[in-house]
């Protein structure tokens, strides 16, 4: 198939950015999308062009690496897929495609598709962890941690920090990501005694980095492609609740 | 020369207590004084970097990745092995050593693999104390499963995403550190080139991914947990950025590389569709505890839908050949098999490059639902690929290239051969053998970097007097010219070829002289060809740009330059190994049925090059391996 693509081009953090027009010809719908950017850059060099950046690694859909808002959608908008798993079969012979950078305050763009998402580390920081010293601790069944503990911290912890949540957003909050570690930790007995200090420390770090608040605009759950969902922004919320309580 | 492991002696059972005892400590006042850098991120040097900012030592990371989170540890599925005998199925510390190294093919160090396996139990309780959400069962035990290579059940697993998990519990130790400041953290940086001082390893010189300006940082001790190299293949299941980089500028500045041909084919990947094709995907090698592999028994059923092969048209050929480990048989075991089916053009899928990974029996015989327990996000994965839905039709899987079992060598301290450079996790050599079993990669990062190097490396500060040499020392600016004068020669080659077309070519070479199955001949022609690779690269490459911007052509132009001279170094060491042996398979070396015949008389050594120059041969150096307490026998899983 052929395409026609409006990418994102800028040079630098302070350069004001344009769409620029690029085809895409001979297509293949085993393709992923990065593989038809690879192609689409290997034609650019070939014609003296600087090629198109843009962040990858694994492209397993793990890794986070990943992110480009394509047709407005973070990843593509794919049901639980990452721009990396996502393959050129969804789409038509003749299609316009929309490729821009993660926008978000918080995330200020290095060069074209790539973004700075160093605050997501930042709040990481703050608190989403556990402070345990290597080695000394106890055996691992000493504490027995039911099923179905155990599976709702899994999913909470499921999320790959892409920040499509942010990207998703209208108002750029990083809500999601910052819940999902929170209700991870705040649920197994090991995370418990710093609970309070941990949701304070990571939502205060959250504010100070730019992010916006939650208006539970729901699109951050949308956006995601692990498909982390919103009931941890409200374990978020009774979290913190409890720590203005006392 | 013959290399010293420093193993210590006495019973297998006492040597690591022993050694922790007899190794010197550095005071708990004097540890800030030393500055540690630690390369690399992921498992091995996420844990390294904060246990020993956890100790007080003044540490100083690099990963090339936006942020240490995402380090390729992260895409590992499967599970974690311990030994911890949870199921009661009769394991023991001393039946994961025995597993060990005898999955490897008799080719490690005994020593080395007995202190994984004792400290294997360690790793699964700091896990679960940082949060790791491993599975669970009802009464909220810890649940396990087996894997390949193993006829207990001793993998421990986070789902399908042991390794992000795992993962993300050393990257949130990590951040604890960050935020304590006894770690900093240096993202989107490279390392370009190892400093060496009168031969003790001192620094490293780096690019800064995004200005592109080259940095020097000093250290008392350089910790190189850089991954593995099988993007030298091209096409692999590593993440694309990948490479053999840090640890080749350490063997160009006298680290020797050892075993670097053995290289682990990893079977149940993805099949290729076409030329397109950046990378490999993996599919957990967990799938193989309920899947059947098999292949029609007739050329003509290929072609076939797989539900209209009847079923006594199958061949399921590794339980057929294996009986007694069937489709959990070792990985090199399972690829090959593979390998000679499609060779015997009874492959399925597009190419004829694939075979069939069957769920039908265990969905008849556990339900669907149990099966999407279990594997549910691999499905999806592979749906997702694939456009397939493996509950109503067989996935088919193919080998790739996955794991580096060669490295840099290090002896029983993780140290190399120079002196105060130490190398963790895959970017070493040490415990695999010739072949790696599942579930034992995460093991061996974690083992490093929590519950090894902690103690070692004080064992070789304690000799050090800290901050002695610095960046001020002339070796660091004779560096960082070298690793200029490179990225200029490179960027103003301005030739006809891409870095992508180039490392087409080498991958071909090696998948197809230096992969699964090779000869004198093919690797003969490897030796001629990648030469010839290496010097168009250099004559004929075009990368775009300019050094001193966010460049993508040129980090993977260095990687590529870097792959080209170790690709040689990795057929050399094929070429002179006389032997078949784990993911290592010479086709003059096989019995009748078609198996690997291993020769222990002549080959019982680890083999380690000393770089000598492009246009020169490397020199092999040796160290015997002595088996005291497995014996020697010929690996069966039949």
């Amino acid at each position: 198939m052929n395409l026609t693509l409006h990418v994102w081009r800028q040079a630098g953090p302070k350069d004001k950015g344009t769409l620029e027009t690029y085809p895409a010809k001979d297509v293949s719908a085993d393709m992923s999308f990065l593989e038809m950017l690879d192609e689409v850059n290997e034609g650019l060099i070939k014609s003296g062009k600087q090629a198109i950046v843009f962040d990858h690694d694994c492209r397993e859909g793990i890794c986070g690496m990943c992110s480009q808002v394509i047709n407005g959608k973070p990843h593509g908008g794919q049901d639980r897929t990452t721009v990396c798993q996502l393959h050129m079969r969804s789409f038509k012979d003749g299609d316009e495609i929309f490729i821009e950078p993660w926008r978000a305050r918080a995330f200020p763009v290095i060069k074209d598709l790539i973004v700075d998402r160093t605050a997501l580390d930042t709040i990481m920081q703050a608190g989403g962890y556990v402070s345990c010293h290597t080695g000394g601790v106890p055996d691992g069944n000493a504490h027995p941690i039911g099923k179905p503990v155990a599976d709702y911290a899994m999913d909470a912890a499921e999320c790959i920090g892409c920040g499509a949540c942010v990207a998703g957003c209208p108002n750029s909050s990083a809500m999601l990501f910052t819940s999902a570690k929170v209700a991870q930790l705040a649920v197994l007995p090991q995370g418990q005694h710093e609970a309070k200090a941990r949701v304070k420390n990571m939502t205060d770090t959250l504010q100070a980095a730019g992010f916006g608040n939650c208006s539970n605009h729901l699109e951050c759950e949308a956006s995601c492609p692990k498909g982390i969902s919103v009931k941890f922004i409200a374990k978020l919320n009774r979290e913190y609740i409890k720590t203005i309580a006392g | 020369m013959i290399l010293d492991g420093k193993t210590p002696t006495g019973p297998i059972e006492k040597t690591w207590d022993k050694h922790r005892f007899d190794m010197k400590l550095v005071n708990p006042s004097n540890k800030r004084k030393f500055k540690i850098l630690v390369v690399g991120t992921g498992l091995a040097g996420g844990a390294a970097a904060a246990s020993l900012g956890e100790l007080g030592y003044n540490v100083e990371a690099f990963c090339y990745q936006d942020s240490s989170r995402r380090a390729h540890s992260i895409a590992a599925q499967g599970g974690i092995n311990a030994a911890k005998n949870y199921p009661n199925d009769g394991d023991s510390i001393y039946r994961l050593f025995y597993d060990t190294i005898k999955g490897g093919d008799f080719r490690a160090r005994e020593a080395d693999v007995w202190r994984l396996s004792q400290v294997s139990n360690n790793i699964i309780d700091q896990c679960v104390a940082q949060g790791v959400p491993f599975a669970r069962d009802y009464a909220g035990y810890l649940d396990n499963r087996s894997f390949g290579g193993a006829q207990v059940s001793r993998t421990f697993f986070a789902r399908g995403q042991t390794g992000q998990q795992l993962l993300l519990g050393a990257y949130s130790a990590l951040s604890r550190q960050v935020k304590a400041g006894t770690v900093t953290m240096n993202e989107r940086t490279e390392m370009l080139d190892l400093v060496v001082v009168d031969g003790v390893a001192k620094g490293i010189t780096c690019r800064d991914m995004i200005t592109g300006e080259i940095k020097s940082f000093w250290g008392d001790a350089v910790i190189l947990a850089t991954g593995g190299y099988v993007n030298v293949f091209y096409l692999s299941t590593n993440a694309m950025g990948c490479s053999v980089t840090a640890a080749w500028k350490a063997a160009k500045k006298g680290a020797f590389m050892a075993n670097p041909c053995y290289t682990q084919i990893h079977p149940t990947c993805i099949p290729q569709t076409g030329d397109h094709q950046s990378k490999l995907t993996l599919m957990s090698e967990s799938l193989r505890n309920d899947g059947r592999c098999w292949v029609p028994k007739k050329k003509e059923d290929c072609d076939k839908a797989p539900g209209d092969v009847a079923e006594e048209d199958r061949d399921y050929y590794l339980e057929r050949k294996y009986p007694s480990f069937g489709n959990l048989a070792p990985r090199d075991i399972a690829s090959r098999a593979a390998k000679e089916q499609c060779d015997d053009e009874r492959g399925v899928g597009p190419g004829k490059r694939g075979v069939y990974l069957d769920y039908a029996t265990a969905i008849g015989r556990v339900g669907e639902h149990t099966i999407k327990e279990r594997y549910g996000n691999l499905f999806e994965m592979y749906e997702k690929i694939t456009d397939e839905n493996a509950y109503k039709r067989p996935m088919r899987i193919y080998p790739a290239p996955h794991y580096a079992m060669g490295g840099l060598w290090v002896d029983y301290n993780l140290m190399s051969n120079v002196p105060g450079l130490f190398v963790l996790g895959e970017a070493n050599f040490s415990v695999h053998g010739a072949n790696r079993l599942g579930a034992s990669a995460l093991m061996q990062g974690l083992a490093d970097g929590y519950f090894v190097i902690p103690y070692t490396i004080a064992g070789y500060l304690a000799t050090v007097k800290p901050g002695v040499i610095t960046d001020e020392h002339p070796a660091f600016k004779e560096s960082k010219e070298q690793v200029q004068a490179d990225i200029d020669k490179m960027l103003n080659i301005k030739g006809k070829k891409t870095v992508s077309e180039l490392h087409r070519e080498l991958g071909k070479v090696m998948w197809e002289d230096v992969g699964m199955a090779r000869s004198e001949v093919s690797l003969k022609h490897a030796l001629q060809r990648i030469p010839e690779i290496r010097e168009e690269f250099w004559n004929n490459v075009n990368v775009s740009g300019t050094g001193t911007e966010l460049n993508q052509q040129l980090e993977n132009a260095g990687r590529l330059a870097d792959f080209l001279e170790f690709g040689e170094i990795l057929a050399t060491d094929a070429l002179h190994r006389e032997e078949s042996c784990g993911g290592h398979f010479r086709t003059e070396h096989q019995t009748d049925d078609g198996e690997a015949t291993r020769d222990d008389e002549n080959f019982a050594y680890v083999g380690a090059w000393e770089f000598k120059g492009n246009d020169k041969a490397p020199e092999l150096h040796k160290e015997p391996l002595k088996f005291d307490n497995i014996h020697l026998a010929v690996r069966s899983y039949k």
